[in-house]
């Protein structure tokens, strides 16, 4: 592997590299459009940095970085997730170990309001101000919604942590009640590129995932909208994605790797490379300059215990500390550790209101 | 997805993989013992049965209906 796992910031001027001009054309052209005015690339300008060769992967990740460090600056938004509800979904995302309609090992399993708050209280100590509470689901029943909102309320009366959900789609009126309950961001993704959806997902479209965000907008909560890289997506699909996520200027991007599930039609397929990781968390970020884009799951599998340090030197703003949803992460104090090290404040939970 | 269910061991060792559910003593677990470090158990070592799992920030609880609950 050329990327030799520590980020070097390069000081290399791009005219002093020889080789093709055509190759360090699209990083000039980011650098003064991205970094200098705040625009972000175009879809065939994503697609150009998507195929830069590994020779070029340290300049396009310091190129990331002093965009992410200009427009967003040098905090970083840490969240701890819950599952509520695992498992049993009616729904074939072929990524996913929760689809009640494949063969993979997760069982249903509720949560109980105490064990919501406990895992909320914990999550506050490591200094997150971010905590999402998520179910296995098309879209939430009555009594999800009651169990959702019992939890808010008691995290609410005890911990201070922003609330976020992620319940599948949503009615009208199921948006509303988020809001009061005081929600302040839904996490719903579009997960891939809206040409390549039907090859993931043939249970719902991409539209009504769309709608779902929308509503949420329209409701005032923040939308926190992103997916995952790696299901078999041709690099003009990833291109095309990061150009649709930025039409939809969701103000958090969470950026999943696969991480091939046993007993999912994708349980197969193989993990993204390192470079390929990383090279999406660059172009991802100099697509959306402004968007807090969020290091999620597979980050450990695709990139091991360095993705941290060099996601977070290459474009990353956020991250999930601690275990995912029914895997597990590296240990919150881990991140957190690095954070110091790297001299980048956590974000406090007043600058986000 | 069904496991084999057995009665354990009268010793109660691990009789079975908790990542794949296959009895331990078969070869082919070297990619399971390579996930253990970031999956929590499936699988009841001792049964084989599947187990209800909760992963929390922290750590997590796996529930097997006959050999109880065992957490991180």
């Amino acid at each position: 592997m050329a990327h030799s796992g520590t980020v070097s910031i390069s000081t290399t001027t791009l005219s002093d590299r020889p080789g093709d001009p055509g190759r360090s054309d699209i990083l000039a052209v980011a650098r003064e459009q991205v970094l200098e005015r705040g625009e972000g690339l175009t879809q065939d300008q994503v697609l150009e940095v998507l195929q830069l060769p590994d020779e070029s992967l340290d300049d396009l990740l310091a190129l990331a970085h002093d965009v992410r460090m200009r427009w967003c600056g040098p905090e970083v938004e840490v969240e701890g997730i819950i599952s509520l509800k695992t498992g049993g979904c009616p729904e074939d995302c072929h990524f996913c170990s929760q689809s009640g309609l494949f063969a993979s090992p997760v069982r249903s399993a509720w949560l109980d309001v105490p064990m919501l708050v406990e895992a909320a209280k914990q999550t506050a100590k490591t200094g997150a101000t971010e905590f999402c509470i998520v179910a296995a689901v098309r879209g939430p029943d009555e009594r999800l919604m009651g169990q959702v909102a019992a939890g808010v309320a008691a995290i609410k009366d005890v911990v201070d942590i922003n609330v976020a959900c992620s319940l599948g789609m949503l009615t009208p009126d199921q948006v509303t009640r988020l809001a009061e309950m005081g929600v302040h961001r839904y996490n719903h993704n579009l997960e891939t590129a809206r040409s390549y959806f039907p090859n993931v997902v043939t249970t719902h479209t991409w539209e009504e995932r769309w709608e779902t965000l929308r509503l949420v907008r329209e409701a005032g909560m923040e939308v926190c909208c992103g997916g995952i890289v790696g299901m078999g997506e041709t690099l003009e699909q990833r291109a095309e994605f990061a150009a649709q996520l930025a039409e939809l200027t969701p103000d958090e991007v969470p950026l999943n790797f696969l991480n091939p599930r046993p007993g999912t039609p994708f349980g197969d397929l193989e993990q993204m490379s390192g470079p390929d990781a990383l090279r999406t968390v660059a172009a991802y970020r100099l697509a959306m300059p402004r968007t807090v884009l969020r290091f999620a799951g597979g980050r450990e599998i695709t990139l091991g215990d360095l993705g941290a340090r060099q996601g977070l030197l290459g474009g990353i703003n956020a991250v999930i500390v601690g275990n995912y949803l029914t895997t597990l992460g590296r240990p919150a104090e881990a991140d957190i550790d690095l954070l110091g090290e790297l001299q980048m404040p956590i974000k406090a939970l007043n600058e986000t209101l | 997805m069904t496991a084999p269910v057995q009665e354990p061991a009268a010793d109660g060792a691990a009789q079975f993989c908790d990542q794949c559910g296959a009895p331990a003593a078969e070869p082919g677990h070297e990619r399971c013992a390579a996930r253990r470090t970031l999956e929590p158990p499936r699988f009841c070592p001792q049964c084989a049965r599947r187990m209800v799992v909760q992963v929390d920030p922290f750590g997590w609880t796996a529930r097997c209906s006959r050999h109880g609950e065992t957490h991180s």
